[in-house]
């Protein structure tokens, strides 16, 4: 049980890299990516994460109760700030590439051209 | 390499994978009994010291300050990298899309999704403007709140034409307003230098721990991000739905 939100992690991101070395869809293989950045949430919060901890919101509780990393917390916003970011960017690319190559298929976008 | 081949090589690296992850996550310490010192000193110092009772924010607005603001400009670039991909360019070829259903329509939203939006608009706008400002007091602030403005006219979409979407949100609103945020934060920095701090150092008075004006600069950081936030998402929305509307032209 204590390693469990370890192996959450792992599992997620390994079944996203998964996802994208075998996807047939920029649009799924763009998803896949955020699957495995959610594995990292996951790793995240597992280590601010203590026993008998509390979230780190001291509005109604004392200012010395016992709470869970507020860092790593704060980290993991930012994470989640650079994947809305990273899908923009991706989604944005996938669109040009439909224009220019009329499939999302990334087996059959093997033509180079610059 | 055909499909199958392909499949045995990613599985045979992705057990190799996982069975490195086994061994970095053997050594470490049993879940919940090690918390860094960091963490310890801000949460002892958040409300005492800091008069923030989110400690999260506390680490974001106050003692990360600075690191916040590169987060800020990330999405801030992002947007721009995504209106560029999405301008129209002088060397497109025009329509034909081989994976295009000829003559398929897109049906009309139903009656449920448009009560249903039309009744959230109003909401979102306040539930936003609520998580914003309240950054310092509860869990929230710019970058969640901004999030949740940006959904407001996507509401909008949802519930009526896109010309009603368009004349809600125009790309000179989430323009400025994207650019008025982005703006705030470096104001706010200039604003603890002209006081005789560092950049971003929060020397505004802290005010009472628990109340709206609580925190120093944090929620005027928290308005800063909320609008840069709703600006930046609202105008990579706006690239996208042109896009579809003017495929849907052709």
């Amino acid at each position: 049980m204590n390693y469990l939100p370890y192996a959450v992690a792992a599992w997620l991101f390994l079944v996203g890299l998964y996802g994208v070395t075998s996807s047939r869809n920029l649009i799924h293989l763009i998803m896949c990516v955020g699957v495995i950045q959610s594995s990292s949430y996951v790793l995240l919060l597992a280590i601010g994460y203590r026993v008998g901890g509390v979230a780190p919101v001291f509005v109604d509780i004392p200012a010395n109760s016992r709470a869970v990393d507020p860092v790593v917390q704060a980290l993991m916003l930012t994470d989640i700030v650079v994947e809305v970011a990273v899908t923009a960017l991706l989604l944005g690319l996938a669109v040009q590439v439909h224009k220019r190559h009329g499939t999302l298929n990334p087996d059959r976008l093997t033509k180079i051209s610059g | 390499m055909t499909r199958k081949v392909r499949r045995v090589f990613i599985l045979i690296s992705a057990a190799a994978l996982a069975w490195v992850f086994f061994l970095a996550y053997r050594p470490l310490p049993p879940l919940g009994f090690v918390h860094s010192q960091y963490g310890d000193l801000v949460n002892a110092i958040t409300v005492p010291e800091r008069h923030i009772t989110d400690a999260v924010s506390a680490v974001n607005f106050d003692v990360r300050a600075f690191d916040t603001l590169g987060e800020e400009f990330i999405l801030f670039t992002s947007v721009m990298g995504v209106l560029v991909l999405m301008r129209r360019q002088s060397d497109e070829p025009a329509g034909h899309h081989e994976d295009k259903a000829p003559g398929r329509t897109v049906p009309p939203a139903s009656d449920a999704v448009r009560v249903t939006a039309l009744l959230l608009v109003a909401p979102a706008m306040l539930f936003g403007l609520y998580i914003v400002v309240h950054g310092q007091v509860s869990p929230g602030g710019g970058f969640q709140g901004g999030v949740i403005l940006a959904s407001a006219p996507v509401l909008v979409y949802l519930c009526s034409e896109y010309a009603e979407f368009r004349r809600v949100l125009s790309m000179r609103l989430a323009e400025v307003s994207e650019a008025a945020g982005a703006a705030t934060y470096i104001l706010m920095g200039l604003v603890s230098l002209g006081l005789g701090g560092m950049f971003l150092e929060n020397l505004l008075p802290l005010g009472r721990s628990g109340t709206l004006t609580s925190g120093g600069m944090v929620p005027f950081i928290d308005v800063g991000v909320g609008l840069e936030v709703g600006g930046g998402l609202s105008l990579a929305l706006l690239a996208y739905l042109e896009e579809l509307v003017e495929e849907k032209e052709q």
